[in-house]
């Protein structure tokens, strides 16, 4: 019996600042969650996945992450991928940052 | 302190050029990630949650202030204002892009600093006890061996892909300020009879499998190091297992083979090696020992100390804590805490460190030591010269008197920076400091260990923490396992868990239920948590955590 297929964003790190970034909808690599596209196919999901690992000239280590839909985009379901949308909780650094700005 | 020679220069200038040039190939597309990480992580770079981190190696803990200068001028440039200390005397940077990395590595080796080996599965930086050259207690200064050790390992031909990585530790007294037990191998300075040589240890560690590992050999002369450390490695890398990464430590291999099969290999190793290395070991020696003379200590009246003693409360608590007697009795070795309630522990911020690289030329013969317990030291200082160092530290935040307390806590950098964690470290740290502090028991409750690692891999050195705190994931939701009775010294213990895990929440509660019980259960103030504990055993502090539970299960 086919399990439910739990939607998913994906994410990977940024190759010259190791930032955190999702790719959206239209293709482009965002440093917000919220502007990511949420894959509800997995067979989609896996061809997103392939196409993100021939990019491995500006990002590194692309995966799947589970995530649901929310008021304002997708958002993370597990605390692991809620960190990494805003950065360490011992210091207002990486996405917390005020100047925080897109590269 | 040790200066490069033209050999070393060369080396690290030489790798960074190397280095820098595989960036520049990843960059432009000729290598792929897949090529270029191993590269990467050899040179101590590593991909985190949020970014890239650095991690240089602070050779056997040992920092001259013009090398504190520089690691606060790369925090400034490079990234984010401060460095994190870390447990095995290590500095992490934990921001930098990896376009400036070949910036930050070139401004390392212009003070003899380097981030070769920090990582991947070969010989890491050689720790040592953090005291050394200064302990009253020392029989020996353990960093000229630990320099050999270090010039030997770097780039050693034959142990640069060892089954898994291998951790030495060093100490020169019979208090063991190095963990040597938990180490892959541990080397404990001993004279026998005039000679000096070594206790052997052998295949300790923490992470998934803590064990402490048994001596390999009771006495090693000192000119047989070398060729018996290559013996011990050269068993390990062919008769260790590659086929799993959980068992591919030299403590599984020792314990699978058992301890005499392992030594009689490496006996037999040892003899054939042994012949090749011809005494050059000694000459190495013999040119290294020098550069760790003791410096030349100025004779000072130690009468302002007593003044300042006598009418100053906060000097008064923080010598009382931060202090260590000097093997000198007009020097003291000052410790200083990098544990501010609420802080990060290991974390210092550039003007911190320029701070302390001014009071070692200040005041400390230019000598700085990180420790394992992530808190700087400031080796040789003149007792007259405390007053002023302690105004100093308490203008830049460093002059927190907790060293041995409860807030004294090691805390691995957790889910907050670490990829490979489960669960945050630091915020349970955090709390737990700022709790005692608010409800005023921390002095009442006195020395006490509280280690928190933030994965089972264990570089929160909680199994040997008299409270060890172990953050893991639990489905999807952060959980604390508490062990209780580790012991992290020559009287090395693994602590035993003492049964399910707690929400994030309830940790500093639970925390707090067992130290009130070891108020309540103690025979004096003067008896510590651990005393309290080896007395008692384990179950009142079961009993505090879990109530009737406990009592049913046993």
């Amino acid at each position: 019996m086919s399990r439910r297929f739990t939607p998913k964003v994906l994410t990977a790190n940024d190759l010259r600042k190791g930032d955190v970034i999702y790719l959206t909808a239209d293709g482009r690599w965002s440093r917000q969650h919220n502007e990511a596209e949420l894959i509800d196919d997995e067979a989609i999901a896996e061809l997103r996945l392939l196409e993100a690992m021939g990019q491995s000239a500006h990002i590194v280590g692309p995966y799947l992450a589970d995530a649901r839909p929310g008021p304002n985009g997708p958002e993370p379901l597990h605390f692991r991928e809620t960190f990494r949308t805003r950065g360490p909780s011992n210091y207002a650094h990486g996405k917390q940052e005020a100047d925080h700005v897109p590269l | 302190m040790y200066r490069y020679n033209e050999f070393d220069t060369a080396f690290v200038r030489q790798r960074v050029a190397q280095f820098s040039g595989q960036i520049d190939r990843r960059l432009d597309g000729s290598l792929t990630e897949d090529e270029f990480r191993p590269l990467r992580l050899m040179n101590g770079l590593y991909l985190q949650l949020h970014a890239y981190m650095l991690r240089i190696a602070i050779p056997y803990g040992t920092l001259r202030a013009d090398q504190m200068r520089q690691l606060a001028h790369i925090a400034e440039t490079w990234d984010k204002g401060y460095g994190h200390f870390t447990t095995r005397q290590n500095i992490q940077f934990n921001w930098p892009k990896l376009t400036d990395v070949p910036a930050i590595l070139s401004a390392l080796a212009d003070v003899g600093m380097h981030s070769i080996q920090t990582s991947g599965n070969c010989i890491r930086n050689v720790t040592a006890d953090h005291f050394a050259g200064a302990a009253a207690d020392e029989i020996e200064d353990p960093r000229p061996v630990a320099e050999m050790i270090r010039q030997w390992s770097t780039d050693h031909p034959e142990f640069q892909f060892l089954p898994r990585k291998f951790k030495i530790a060093v100490i020169g007294s019979a208090h063991d300020r190095a963990v040597t037990r938990a180490h892959d191998i541990g080397l404990r300075i001993l004279h026998q009879n005039g000679v000096a040589g070594f206790e052997v240890i052998v295949g300790g560690g923490l992470g998934r499998t803590p064990m402490l590992g048994p001596v390999i050999r009771p006495f090693l002369p000192k000119a047989d190091l070398l060729p018996y450390l290559e013996a011990i490695v050269a068993t390990y890398n062919l008769l260790g297992r590659r086929d799993n990464k959980f068992k591919a430590r030299i403590k599984i291999t020792v314990f699978e083979n058992g301890l005499e099969r392992f030594r009689d290999l490496v006996e037999q190793e040892f003899i054939r090696r042994r012949a090749s290395f011809n005494g050059a070991a000694a000459e190495i020696l013999a040119e290294i020992a020098p550069f760790f003379a003791p410096p030349a200590f100025k004779a000072a009246d130690p009468a302002p100390f007593a003044a300042a003693y006598a009418v100053d409360g906060l000097f008064r608590a923080w010598a009382d804590t931060n202090l260590v007697p000097h093997k000198r009795a007009d020097h003291a070795i000052v410790t200083v805490s990098l544990k501010a309630h609420g802080e990060t522990p290991g974390d210092a911020s550039a003007a911190q460190m320029r701070a302390l690289a001014d009071l070692a030329d200040a005041y400390g013969y230019g000598e700085l030591r990180i420790s394992h317990e992530q808190n700087v030291i400031l080796p040789h200082v003149a007792r007259a010269d405390l007053p002023a160092v302690h105004e100093a530290l308490r203008r830049v935040g460093l002059a927190t008197a907790n060293v041995g307390l409860l807030s004294d806590i090691i805390a691995c950098p957790g889910m907050d920076y670490c990829a490979l964690a489960t669960a945050r470290s630091i915020p349970v740290a955090q709390e737990i400091a700022t709790h005692f502090k608010a409800i005023g028991l921390e002095r009442e409750i006195g020395q006490i260990k509280i280690k928190i690692s933030g994965c089972i891999n264990a570089c929160g050195h909680h199994h040997v923490g008299h409270i060890g705190i172990l953050g893991l994931d639990r489905a999807g939701v952060e959980n604390y396992q508490i062990t209780l009775g580790g012991d992290h010294t020559e009287t090395a213990a693994i602590g035993e868990r003492a049964g399910p895990g707690f929400a994030y929440d309830a940790v500093v509660p639970a925390i707090e239920r067992v130290l009130r019980t070891y108020l309540a259960l103690r025979r004096a103030t003067d008896e510590t948590f651990i005393e309290t504990f080896r007395r008692l055993g384990a179950a009142p502090f079961k009993q505090a955590l879990y109530g009737d539970e406990a009592r049913d299960a046993a």
